[in-house]
């Protein structure tokens, strides 16, 4: 029990800080760095809900992130569209194409799921490229507006994006929280830790692992789409590998199949990188290497280790109650809502 | 007829692993599958259980032509089976191993867990009982919260069990349950086996340990090269010159 | 007429480069079964290294190219020696993980290094050749001959000797060849050994007619996974005969369907093909 209060205390404080970080700094550009990690963590739980829990890599995610920026940019700038009304089918037309995309992809498994998805991501980026007349191509989509009013609130200041963001980004975490401490969660792990056995015990792995699927694509469409409208112009480039490349760092970094991982990692680099702006280019140069170092010694990430050591020394206090702890890639330990009462 | 296979056969390139084989599974008894190694019998689990489709044949459970089905269709019929090399989520506890077991009985989808539907929280409720009766029946409550992967290998035998049985079978098929254990724990696991067949669960088993078949088995069926060459009730398989040529000498393993 | 066949040439010329780079690739998975992402990253390091030994060091083409073998051979032995050794028993994850990484790193060092400008490779071969109608500079010709002289020379070598029978053995069954005494070892760090060394001559052979950037090994690695996915994960007349099918097929489909989507022909292809035998066109089982 003291376990998961923990990690809810630990995400409530993060929650606490977030929504108060713009009195304490009052910076315009620390805010609108944050508010940018908060985008890119979207994306990471995105990855992390397939990669971490279920198991399955998908180069593919910066594609649907291109998919969900891009169909914002699109539906708001050529067709001049409602704003609210743009967000919501971005969000549905990468949904669709997720489904359609999965519904083949993973078919696939491990190395041939890998290498799909990252051909698929390329085409993405290609067809985004090249068909100029929808997408401007090469020279970027400008002028795309800021979210629109809500009632009486508008988002034209930075203020305001940096809290919308933030809406749903606690939404996001809300939605995988609610997903890993369920029976869907328990079968994703299942079928991360072996999907034979998981279609003995007779689970539908092909449905699941597609509604696992979807479900990351729309939240790098989610991601896409706020970006679009936070930064204003895309470009081709936002679909291209390094953007995944990117996200996967953050989450490695943090924890890939923590709940928290995302947070941490995102947050970590994105601030680390803008220290070390002077690298700017070159930042692969060290975060290379580190993803590297990170994936032989602490696969699990910073979360991970950390949920790891704590685990060993209750281990040695008391060994046999069913433990609540939170997931670590590679010692997957279920959080379970109730501790089973011992007979 | 409750399970039975129809000159069931499986070819792996040039190598025939199941050759034409008639068998049926007696409901409510146990039912054993001998033969000496490399006789086809793990193959032959694999097919009925759906992990491998055959090369020609039938299996037919409960009137239903399963022949093809993916093994997690069979399984939600009812067909639940351990594996020869103990096959179980590794890294998680025995407790979550167990409950997902349930899982192909509940109908609680992806919507339900984002909004934290009344379905999905009765729907938990029942996997974790589920789960503990199971795990009482095997007597794991005293592991329940371990690792897998730290049990020792008579534990992991009970989990592969517990496992199966959370899937509410009517069927299990338990590809040598007692493969690695000492005297003493193939006795536990024998009396487990009662047990199950006692609830009413039929158990179809392959096995090498002798004493244990012939104490626990109605019925038998020998293989060998993957064809079948005795059935009959332990008396009629003892003394069956084929099945004692079979085995050189028919030395009754224990 | 002459423009197809021109364009079949250009096609060889193309297949060649492909077939060299796809071998190096399936290689390495047919004896540890982990598709090698960092392998664009040691194709193009093995054209820059060349590149600065003509230009800073003043070696003649081919034996830049030899020190370029040498130099990325090495880069290859490290990653097998540092990183996929200690993955080993690791989640097939993992190893994916760790080659991004090492790619990543790669780009980055080459344009620290290098900078991000595309350059050019003077190549001592840009005479312009007509024959039989066609129309070509000798680099064109020398990448066909060297290409397929190297793949005679790998053939040989794995089906003629000794220690091309280890790698041999230890793609068919690594188990197996520990238990007959094959150093697995030695055997894994010389596979990536021939990798490198066959990325490094692909690269020093294909940017003279090219340019040579930093991102140069990205599109190259995505069609050489393509390759070895259609021809057969670990086989190597697969990844000769994939090379050159592509090759052909991109050349025949810039000129007659459209030269701006022509990097898509691979990708429609492995879509294709992986989306009715998802398990690669050659499965052997398993993998």
């Amino acid at each position: 029990m003291a376990k998961i209060l923990k990690q809810r205390n630990i995400i409530s404080l993060l929650i606490l800080i977030a929504i108060v970080f713009p009195f304490l700094t009052k910076n315009e550009y620390f805010i609108h760095v944050m508010t940018l990690s908060f985008i890119w963590m979207i994306g990471v739980y995105g990855l992390n809900l397939l990669a971490g829990y279920t198991g399955y890599l998908s180069l593919a995610h910066a594609g649907f992130f291109a998919i969900g920026a891009y169909s914002l940019g699109i539906l708001t700038v050529k067709s001049e569209m409602n704003f609210w009304l743009a967000f919501l089918l971005s969000l549905l037309i990468t949904g669709i194409l997720g489904f359609l995309i999965g519904l083949i992809a993973l078919r696939t498994k491990e190395h041939f799921f890998a290498i799909y998805t990252l051909c698929v991501g390329y085409i993405i980026y290609l067809v985004i490229d090249k068909w100029d007349s929808l997408t401007e191509g090469v020279r970027g989509l400008i002028g795309i507006p800021a979210p629109g009013k809500v009632g009486p609130v508008n988002f034209e200041e930075p203020l305001s994006q940096y809290y919308l963001v933030l809406f749903f980004l606690l939404v996001t975490v809300l939605v995988v929280y609610r997903i890993i401490h369920s029976l869907s969660g328990r079968t994703y792990i299942a079928i991360r830790n072996s999907e034979d056995l998981a279609l003995t015990i007779g689970i539908s792995t092909m449905k699941n692992k597609l509604s696992v699927f979807v479900l990351s694509t729309i939240f790098a469409g989610l991601s896409g789409a706020l970006y679009a409208s936070f930064i204003r112009f895309i470009g081709p480039d936002i679909g291209q590998i390094s953007v995944t490349f990117d996200l996967l760092t953050y989450l490695l970094v943090g924890g890939i199949g923590t709940l928290s991982g995302p947070i941490v990692g995102t947050v970590l680099i994105v601030w680390l990188s803008q220290e070390l702006q002077f690298l700017q280019d070159y930042r692969m140069l060290i975060f290379g290497p580190v993803l590297t170092l990170l994936v032989i010694f602490y696969p699990s990430g910073i979360v991970g280790a950390l949920t790891g050591w704590k685990h060993k020394r209750d281990e040695k206090r008391k060994p046999q109650v069913a433990r609540a702890s939170s997931m670590a890639f590679g010692k997957s330990q279920v959080t379970v809502e109730k501790p089973v009462k011992e007979g | 007829m409750f399970l039975e296979t129809k000159g069931l056969t499986k070819r792996f390139g040039g190598n025939t692993a199941v050759n034409n084989v008639d068998f049926t599974v007696e409901q409510g008894k146990i039912n054993a599958i001998i033969g000496p190694n490399g006789a086809g019998k793990s193959t032959f689990f694999n097919l009925i259980s759906g992990f491998h489709p055959p090369t020609s044949g039938q299996v037919i459970f409960k009137g239903q032509d399963v022949t093809n089905m993916p093994a997690n269709k069979i399984a939600e019929l009812g067909v639940a089976r351990t594996f020869q090399t103990t096959n179980l989520f590794e890294q998680s506890t025995v407790l979550d191993n167990v409950i997902v077991g349930h899982r192909l009985r509940t109908k609680s989808t992806l919507l339900d867990a984002i909004f934290r539907t009344h379905r999905l929280k009765t729907e938990e409720a029942i996997c974790r009982e589920k789960a503990m009766e199971v795990i009482e029946f095997t007597g794991l409550k005293h592991v329940m919260g371990k690792q897998v992967g730290s049990l020792s290998q008579e534990e992991k035998k009970r989990t592969a069990f517990a496992l199966a049985l959370a899937t509410d079978p009517e069927i299990v098929f338990l590809d040598e349950p007692a493969a690695g254990i000492n005297p003493d724990e193939t006795e536990g696991l024998g009396e487990l086996i009662k047990q199950i067949a006692n609830k009413g669960i039929t158990v179809c088993l392959i096995e090498h340990k002798m004493k244990m078949i012939m104490k626990l088995a109605d019925k038998i069926m020998v293989l060998n090269y993957g064809e079948k060459i005795a059935e009959g009730t332990p008396d009629q398989i003892q003394n069956n010159p084929t099945v004692i040529k079979a085995y050189l000498g028919g030395s009754a393993i224990a | 007429m002459e423009i197809f066949v021109q364009q079949m040439f250009n096609g060889l010329t193309i297949g060649s480069v492909y077939a060299l780079v796809a071998l190096g690739l399936t290689l390495v998975y047919g004896i540890l079964h982990i598709p090698n992402f960092a392998h664009g990253a040691l194709y193009m390091m093995g054209g820059y290294i060349t590149l600065t030994m003509m230009t800073n060091f003043g070696l003649n083409y081919w034996l830049a190219i030899l020190v370029s073998i040498l130099g990325v051979g090495l880069i290859g032995v490290l990653m097998e020696r540092l990183v996929f050794h200690p993955l080993r028993h690791a989640p097939p994850i993992h190893d994916k993980i760790a080659a991004i990484g090492i790619l990543l790193f790669l780009e980055a060092f080459a344009q620290y290094v290098w900078g991000a400008d595309y350059q050019t490779m003077p190549s001592p071969y840009d005479q312009v050749v007509h024959l039989f109608g066609l129309t070509f500079t000798m680099q064109r010709l020398l990448i066909i001959v060297f290409a397929i002289a190297v793949m005679i020379l790998l053939y040989v070598f794995l089906k003629k000797t000794f220690t091309g029978a280890t790698i041999i053995a230890m793609s068919q069954d690594r188990e197996g060849a520990n238990l007959v005494g094959i150093n697995t070892n030695r055997t894994a760090m010389l596979t990536f050994l021939i990798s490198g060394g066959l990325a490094s001559i692909a690269c020093s052979l294909a940017a003279p007619i090219n340019l040579v950037f930093p991102g140069m090994g990205q599109l190259v690695i995505l069609k050489a996974f393509v390759i070895i996915i259609l021809g057969g994960m670990g086989s190597i007349p697969g990844a000769i005969l994939g090379g050159y099918i592509l090759g052909f097929s991109e050349s025949l489909g810039a000129t007659y369907i459209s030269n701006d989507y022509k990097d898509i022909i691979a990708f429609v292809l492995l879509v294709i093909i992986l989306s009715v035998k998802p398990t690669g066109l050659f499965a052997k089982g398993g993998h």
